[in-house]
């Protein structure tokens, strides 16, 4: 370790969803990188400590061998021009700038544009498209919330400051001795390092998520529940009604839920019992729901997309305006239908976690990667782009789970450009050759746009 | 691009610089109205045709955080209302809550070219500013949410006005908002900290120390000496409940001799029981209006058809989705507000929403001075802005205002003054409420008329019979001197800048802001302010010229 230490205050670790911004960082400027940081959880620790730059990783190669940047950016826009329906995927591990170029892109080639969350939260914002939902930012939970339930999710090991910085051990406004004005449950079918923290801890079968949300929507609405509903899910009436009184007679609720609700079977029925369940307790009582997302900008990749498109993920632009449909333009099904001819993949290793028949066509056409080390997917990339650390070595925003945003600190400079950057050029060089192409094709009578001001 | 342009054989409307229909010259060079140009600037044969500045809209939702939701919450809007990208614009989808291109597009296909989203939280500023800079064409700029703010308010139970006023400053050019916004002051704290109920009184003390009023006060007392270019921009207590004219009244007489605007105040001009069905109090408002020139307001229009409800005043949301029985969205941001969504339909067979159409034409018909009472349909929350052109039509033509009003709730027009009001708007007037007006009222200099200096935001729309046709489809759309539409096509994009105040404050209270903060926020003090990259093209409109 050397001398030469700048310490970054309030930086931001962008490793989860909880996107934390109170960490301090401390940097060695001579081996450009983080010798110690205060305040980190144990993941955030080993996302900052263990980032170090490659000094000998490119930048720009094609098809494994070195090129300079310009010549990796025009391979990347003939590739996707070229395409007939490129896609493009990932994104969640990105700032909001870079996510908005990404999504221009696609637009531009008429291809197709998926986030991570058509594999992890894509249920909730089905379930959201279609019961709405009542929630809060995490502040609000950490001043007012006095009844904690988590549901399929185990932050202890997936989110370690949620109960500390958010939602148990926090003290706010209206609840200033923390735990002790707190109840707190987590349902969850085995026993995690979440468990202890729970006051109640709930254990229902597998698989039965939705029939024990739809039963305590009944109880809540003074309907009555099946006799066998212990046989059917595990859970007593008994539990189930205890619970419903304290969800109905609490002074703000919340349930925090995660993929052990969204992926197994029922997926967005699942999430949009729950949603609609905390819905039916604000006649009751203030209740709100929020989903425990994982990447750390996963929040800003489904607001940029719905912002710029009109839907939160798999928006396909084939036929030149954005059409929503999970199933048919998630990555995942479009892959293995063998349907895209180009893929663009930023922050995101489809080739490593994807199901097998995805990976092999994803292997079949050209890719163009986005990363900021090497993975299984930049490996195979026809023009692979190494790109800076968001957080780390790059600025921009991020939107943490609950949507507040927030502006990144980073802590020392990389030699590789930010994916911003590199995207803003293939972008750019898009641009001009779909133009080019469209006036090659003038005859179809359409406005000559020859004096077009193309904007940054 | 040509930077240099002419305008000729036009009839122009310039009411800021009183020219009504006149034939006149208009020469734009670098952006800007000039005088004369060089004989080489490309000429634009305006004859047949009508010449206004680029409209303005006062109040619209059109970006940020709670906008995204409602844009995320309807695939069902967007899907039959798409947005055809071209090689040089973007894509996008409609409904009443468009994309945020589709957005812009949109607003300069109607003539508009600066547009201000009326309701933001301060944490949430960062997201609208960021969704701004996708939203093209247009100007725009935001107010900031600040009423049921509670470090603001424990500064007023404790009478620290001094300190107030920094703060509110601080707020204000911290988030890079436009002006303030007070929704339901008072209302928040009883919907998230007591089960979900509301504030009932502008007098009425939710806990003991506090009233709505006292707020209102601190606010219009606090922005008048700072001389922000824009009042307290205010949205009620009691929104849409029968018989709140009453606590609109009571808002206007808070203000005393000092400057208030009343956002989409259609919305807060009924009578009647509360529970039952409201009756028009449009002529007791207008009239405490007519007589006090500190007062302006936008209407906040009702059309019929599809809607969406999307406001900070959350517990208003909560009753209308009971009567929607559809989809709703409650979003709490810490500190600082409240938010409601729910889809919405406003149906002509229905007493309330005939009732509250007649209301918003009844202001606008018994106003008297349109340079105070502006167009508005609280976009998307009365209807679309894509509605505009309608309501022009309704104002301007009265024969088709009552061919309208054969196919309505006939109970509901019996109950209000509807039928008997003959007034018809003139071009003139259309340019007030659309553009002279806003500009003025939102103390833009440079916006809303044609004069030398003026910003180069123009529209030009054939002259028609049918005045919802001709508003609808402006021949050409100039945009800071950038040709945007000619001849009915996008011929450029164009970014479009934001306007915004910074108002001065003694750095001294953040130290007083920030253990605030920490015990109560959830993000670090230092990351809170919305710093300078997030301007991108900007413009600061100065402030205490009061």
């Amino acid at each position: 370790m050397s001398e030469n230490i700048k310490i970054v205050k309030n930086a931001t670790c962008t490793f989860c969803g909880c996107v934390c911004d109170d960490m301090e960082l401390h940097v060695d400027l001579d081996e450009n990188r983080i010798v110690k940081t205060k305040k980190a959880c144990v993941l955030g620790k080993a996302w900052f400590l263990e980032h170090t730059i490659e000094k000998d990783a490119h930048a720009a190669m094609i098809d494994g061998k070195k090129v300079s940047m310009e010549e990796a950016i025009e391979e990347a826009a003939q590739t996707l021009v070229k395409a007939k329906f490129p896609i493009t995927y990932g994104l969640s591990d990105s700032t909001s700038e870079a996510q908005r170029q990404a999504v221009a892109i696609s637009d531009i080639v008429k291809g197709n544009v998926d986030t991570t969350s058509s594999v992890c939260h894509g249920p909730t914002g089905m379930a959201f498209q279609g019961v709405g939902e009542s929630t809060s930012t995490l502040g609000e939970v950490k001043n007012r919330a006095d009844l904690v339930i988590y549901w399929g999710a185990n932050p202890a090991e997936s989110h370690p400051r949620h109960f500390g910085r958010y939602s148990v051990t926090a003290k706010g406004m209206f609840t200033p001795n923390g735990k002790k004005d707190r109840t707190v449950v987590i349902v969850d079918v085995r026993k995690t390092k979440s468990s202890p923290v729970a006051d109640i801890n709930i254990r229902p079968k597998i698989g039965k998520d939705f029939e024990i949300l739809w039963a305590l929507r009944a109880l809540v609405k003074g309907k009555k529940v099946a006799d066998d509903i212990e046989e059917q899910t595990g859970i007593s009436l008994e539990t189930l009604e205890d619970l419903v009184e304290r969800m109905k007679n609490c002074r703000f609720g919340v349930f925090f839920f995660g993929m052990g609700l969204t992926m197994p079977r029922g997926r967005h029925f699942n999430t949009g019992a729950l949603l609609a369940l905390a819905t039916d307790l604000n006649e009751f009582t203030h209740f709100v729901a929020k989903p425990l997302r994982g990447h750390g900008n996963v929040t800003g990749a489904d607001n940029v997309v719905s912002w710029q498109t009109g839907y939160p993920f798999s928006v396909n632009f084939n036929r030149g305006y954005p059409r929503f449909n999970p199933g048919e333009f998630s990555t995942v099904d479009l892959l293995s239908k063998g349907e895209a001819d180009a893929a663009m993949i930023i922050a995101s290793d489809p080739a490593s976690n994807f199901p097998k028949k995805a990976i092999e066509h994803l292997k079949s056409i050209p890719v163009i990667s986005l990363d900021t080390k090497s993975t299984l997917t930049s490996k195979d990339a026809h023009v692979a782009f190494r790109v800076s650390t968001y957080g780390i070595n790059t600025t921009g925003t991020v939107y943490r789970m609950d949507d507040v945003p927030i502006t990144l600190n980073p802590a020392f400079d990389s030699p590789f450009p930010g994916d911003e950057e590199v995207l803003k050029g293939i972008k750019k060089r898009v641009q001009e050759l779909m133009l080019a192409r469209h006036n090659a094709n003038g005859a179809r009578g359409e406005a000559k746009v020859a004096a077009a001001r193309i904007q940054e | 691009m040509a930077s240099s342009m002419r305008i000729i054989n036009g009839r122009v409307y310039d009411p800021t610089n009183n020219i009504d229909g006149e034939v006149k010259e208009i020469c734009i060079k670098d952006g800007k109205i000039v005088e004369s140009v060089a004989d080489d600037a490309t000429v634009i044969d305006a004859k047949g045709m009508v010449i206004m500045p680029g409209a303005v809209d006062i109040h619209c939702h059109i970006a940020g955080p709670k906008v995204n939701a409602a844009r995320k919450l309807q695939p069902e809007d967007h899907r039959h209302d798409v947005h055809e990208s071209t090689p040089f614009t973007r894509s996008g989808t409609g409904g009443t809550v468009p994309s945020t291109f589709t957005t812009g597009y949109r607003y300069a296909t109607l003539g508009y070219t600066t547009a201000m989203e009326a309701a933001v939280t301060p944490i949430g500023a960062r997201h609208t500013l960021e969704e701004f800079h996708d939203t093209p064409v247009i100007d725009k700029g935001f107010y900031v949410l600040l009423a049921n703010n509670i470090f603001l308010q424990n500064l007023l139970r404790e009478n620290r006005l001094e300190e107030f006023d920094q703060a509110v400053a601080w707020w204000v050019s911290s988030t890079k908002a436009y002006t303030v916004k007070l929704v339901n002051p008072g209302g928040d704290e009883p919907w998230k900290g007591k089960k979900n109920s509301n504030v009932a009184d502008i007098d009425e003390k939710t806990d003991e120390e506090l009233s709505p009023r006292q707020i209102i006060e601190a606010f219009i007392k606090s922005v008048h000496k700072q001389g922000f270019p824009h009042p307290p921009h205010i949205h009620c207590n009691n929104l849409g409940h029968s018989g709140n004219y009453i606590t609109t009244l009571e808002t206007m007489k808070t203000a005393g001799d000092m400057r208030a605007h009343l956002a989409h105040i259609q919305f807060h001009s009924y009578g009647g029981e509360l529970g039952k069905n409201p009756t028009s109090k449009a002529a007791e408002i207008i009239e405490y209006i007519n007589n006090h020139p500190n007062i302006t307001c936008d209407v906040g229009q009702v059309m019929f058809g599809k809607a969406t409800i999307m406001t900070a005043d959350a517990p208003l949301a909560y009753v209308l989705k009971g009567h929607s029985k559809g989809k709703w969205v409650n979003a709490d941001t810490e500190c600082e507000s409240g938010c409601g969504i729910v889809p919405f339909s406003y149906q002509e067979h229905i007493y309330m929403h005939t009732l509250q159409w007649a209301i918003g034409l009844e202001l606008f018909l018994m106003s008297e001075d349109p340079w105070r009472v502006l167009l508005s349909t609280d976009h998307p929350n009365g209807g679309s802005f894509m509605s505009y052109p309608k309501l022009i039509k309704l104002l301007m033509d009265k024969s088709f205002r009552h061919e309208e009003m054969k196919r309505v709730n006939q109970k509901a027009l019996d109950s209000c003054s509807l039928r008997d009001l003959e007034r018809e708007y003139s071009l003139y007037e259309i340019a007030i409420i659309t553009r002279a007006g806003p500009a003025k009222v939102l103390g833009l200099p440079n916006k809303g008329h044609l004069g030398v200096g003026a910003d180069a935001d123009i529209t030009i729309y054939d002259e028609m019979e049918d005045k919802e046709m001709m508003f609808n489809a402006p021949r050409y759309v100039i945009k800071s001197g950038n040709s945007i539409i000619e001849n009915h096509e996008f011929k450029n994009d164009f970014t479009g800048k934001l306007l915004h105040i910074v108002p001065e404050y003694d750095k001294k209270i953040e130290e007083i802001v920030q253990p605030f903060f920490e015990s109560y926020y959830s993000i670090e003090f230092s990351n809170y302010a919305v710093d300078d990259s997030y301007l991108h093209d900007h413009e600061i409109i100065p402030t205490g010229q009061a």
